[in-house]
Order: C-alpha cells, then structure tokens, then sequence
C-alpha cells in the first residue's frame, strides 16, 4: 500500500504541511517494500487550483491514502474520483502519522474546507 | 463622451457621483459595473426593463472519444481539469473560458457549453438608459458581464457614465477601457487616500485623462485634498458633508433631480469634465 503526506522537508521525521495544494514536497510511503519516495509538488507554485493539480499527482504516484490535516472541496473531489482514502493526521512527525495510520490510530478526514480560491466566500 | 467614475474602495461615492451626472445629462446612459454589488438601479427604478443572459463557454468532454493523452490538463493554466481513472475531470468554476483545450484535443473529445453567469439588464429612468450588470453569486470573474455591458455602449453618441466596481483589478481594468475621462471619488480620511493611490496609478498606467472628485468634505484637513495637490491631480468639484444629500441619498433619490442646490454642483462638475476632456482631446492630438 502507498500513503501520501504533505510534507515540509524531504525526510521522514520532518512536519506533516498544514497546506494540501501547496505543500513543498510529498511523501509517498510503500508499507510493503517500506521505501519512501520523495517528490516536489510542482503544484505549489500555480497562480489557481492547486488543490486539483496536486491531487493529479497523488493520483498518478498511484498512492491508496492521503494523510492531511485538511483538504480543499476541489481536491478531494479529484481524490474520491480516484478512489483514495483521506484520513486526517494529528501533531507530530509524517513518520509518527505512518505509524498511527499502520496502527489505526487516525480517523478519516471529514471537513472538507470551501478551498481558498473563494478567498472567504 | 465616456465617463468612467472609480474608487478604490467602496462607499466612497462612485454610485452617488454616476447617477447624479447622468441625471443632469438628462439624454445619457448609465452603466453600472460593479456587478457584483450593482446599485445605481435602485436610484434610477428604470422602467421597461429587458433582461439579457450572460454565459461563458466551458469544456465538456466525451469520455469514449478520449485517448487521455492529458495534453488538456497539462494545457490549463488554472488546473481546471484533472485525468483520473481514464476519465476527464472538469472543474467549471476553476475553468477562465480560454478554449484552449477544447484547441489542443487531437481527439477532438472537448466540446464547449454554455454556463450562464449572470446578466444584463436594461430599462429607462426618465432620459436615462440605465444598464445594470449582475453576476451570480459564487462565480469567480464578471469580466464577460462588464465586456457586454462596454459593448452596449460603443454604439451610442451619447453622454455615457460607467459606475465601476470598487479597486484597481482586472474588473475595473475592464470597465474603462472605453473611458474618454477618469472621475476618481476619494474620501477625506487617510484610508481614502490610500485607496485614492490605488486608482491614481491605474488610470495613469493606461494613460486615461482623470480629475478628482473630494466627498464628503467637512471643515478643517482633508488629506484626499492634500494629495491632490501633492500629486498635481485636478480637484473637479468638492462634495460636502450634507444632511440633506445624505437624507436623499438614503432615501435613494437622485439628489440632482430633487434639488436645485445638488442639480447645479453635478451640473458644474459635468461641465468641468467636458471641459477638461475636450482639453486632453487637444493636448493629445
């Protein structure tokens, strides 16, 4: 199985990103081989939707979860369109939340936000 | 003659200053832009209204046609499309209209349709034509409604007042566009005056001949004055703080069609800016 994080910085103990669409870099996880693969989000940089875009690339990395602390409306369309699971993560390192998830300690992501291209709508 | 009256922020005078110059026209068309808050109708109450639906164009795709070549998606500048599971995701509100997707399919899969945004309508107050633009809440962009409504106008020889959306984006870059003259409304506060700056340097990049237009003045400073003067800006007529065009204006009345005192400073101020813009007309040519 393949789990995808938001993360700040390309390594394991790092922060899991507060930003879904605009996170620097991805983890994707192999519970099976447990290799990690990390990868730029070259969404981050888009002027709009970004959300979709990275979810484009979660998708494509053929990843079976995500774990964010939240998402945005566009992007978990994309997502659930692919099949993927959202759970949400909780404080600490992606590899402390790779561990809760394989534990299942981690609940589903169910707030879905409005996404900020509405900015406040 | 093409009048087209900004501000930088709302609530400075935009509607006040549109409706009543047109009013003072009598013969004249009156536009309102600012399509997300359109208000100078409920001064005018026009009559005779026609009601004209705005749409865009966006994509649909036939799924069986697609080779999910993805060059779409790797096309849109917005990330309005996704590929996922052999099947073509389309965002409609992400999507700006461009087409170029619809261009690029080389299985010709992507058709366009039309998704209403909103809409135009058009009545008569006395000699005014009153034009109202009106975007549907929860779209992004009203571009296409300002678009229309700037059309409308290129066919008439008359007196034209556009009351433009508040700010210095893309909506009010559109709504000028035709302006032979730039009336900025600006407020006697040090926020007025930042927001006074914002639409200074807009109709300065696009070179659009422009006065300023003092509201709500009282005695004692007036830093939007100041910055007329500072910045060489023409100060075209100054509107006091009044009672009575405060009573009017709530009462949403046209001040200059009520009283003879408000007739004759937008009476004034019309001519100032016919004045003004037939010396820009000189100057340039």
């Amino acid at each position: 199985m393949k789990i995808a994080i938001p993360i700040e910085e390309k390594n394991i103990e790092t922060n899991v990103c507060p930003s879904f669409g605009r996170t620097p870099y991805f983890l994707i996880y192999n519970t099976d081989t447990k290799e990690s693969e990390f990868i730029d989000n070259s969404a981050a940089e888009s002027s709009g939707g970004a959300g979709i875009k990275a979810a484009q690339i979660i998708v494509d990395k053929e990843a079976d979860v995500l774990l964010t602390p939240r998402l945005g409306s566009n992007a978990a369309d994309t997502l659930k369109a692919a099949e993927i699971e959202i759970y949400k993560t909780k404080s600490g390192s992606a590899k402390d939340n790779i561990d809760a998830f394989i534990a299942g300690e981690l609940s589903v992501l169910k707030e879905i936000h409005a996404g900020f291209h509405g900015q406040g709508r | 003659m093409k009048i087209a009256v900004l501000s930088g922020k709302g609530g400075a005078g935009k509607t006040l200053v549109s409706v009543n110059l047109a009013a003072v026209e009598q013969e004249s068309a009156y536009i309102d832009c600012d399509i997300e808050e359109p208000n100078g109708y409920l001064f005018f109450k026009p009559k005779d209204v026609s009601v004209e639906e705005i749409s865009v164009k966006i994509p649909v795709v036939d799924n069986e046609l697609s080779n999910g070549c993805r060059k779409c998606v790797e096309f849109c500048n917005y990330n309005a499309l996704a590929f996922i599971k052999d099947k073509l995701l389309i965002f409609d509100e992400i999507c700006h209209s461009c087409g170029g997707c619809v261009l690029l399919c080389p299985e010709k899969a992507l058709t366009e349709k039309d998704k209403v945004i909103g809409k135009v309508e058009k009545g008569a107050s006395e000699q005014v034509t009153v034009y109202t633009g009106i975007l549907n809440i929860g779209e992004a962009s009203g571009i296409p409604i300002i678009d229309n409504l700037i059309e409308k106008s290129r066919s008439s020889d008359q007196l034209t007042v556009i009351d433009c959306p508040p700010g210095s984006a893309c909506s009010v870059i559109e709504s000028i566009k035709d302006a032979d003259y730039c009336i900025l409304v600006a407020e006697p506060t040090l926020f007025g005056v930042h927001n006074l700056n914002m639409v200074y340097e807009l109709v300065k990049l696009f070179n659009k001949p422009f006065g300023a237009v003092l509201n709500k003045c009282l005695d004692g400073e007036n830093p939007a004055k100041e910055f007329c003067i500072e910045k060489g800006i023409k100060i075209l007529a100054k509107i006091p703080f009044d009672n009575d065009l405060g009573m009017l204006t709530s009462n949403a009345e046209i001040a200059a069609r009520k009283s003879d005192r408000f007739k004759d400073l937008f009476s004034d101020l019309l001519d100032m800016v016919k004045k003004e813009a037939q010396n820009e007309a000189v100057t340039k040519s």
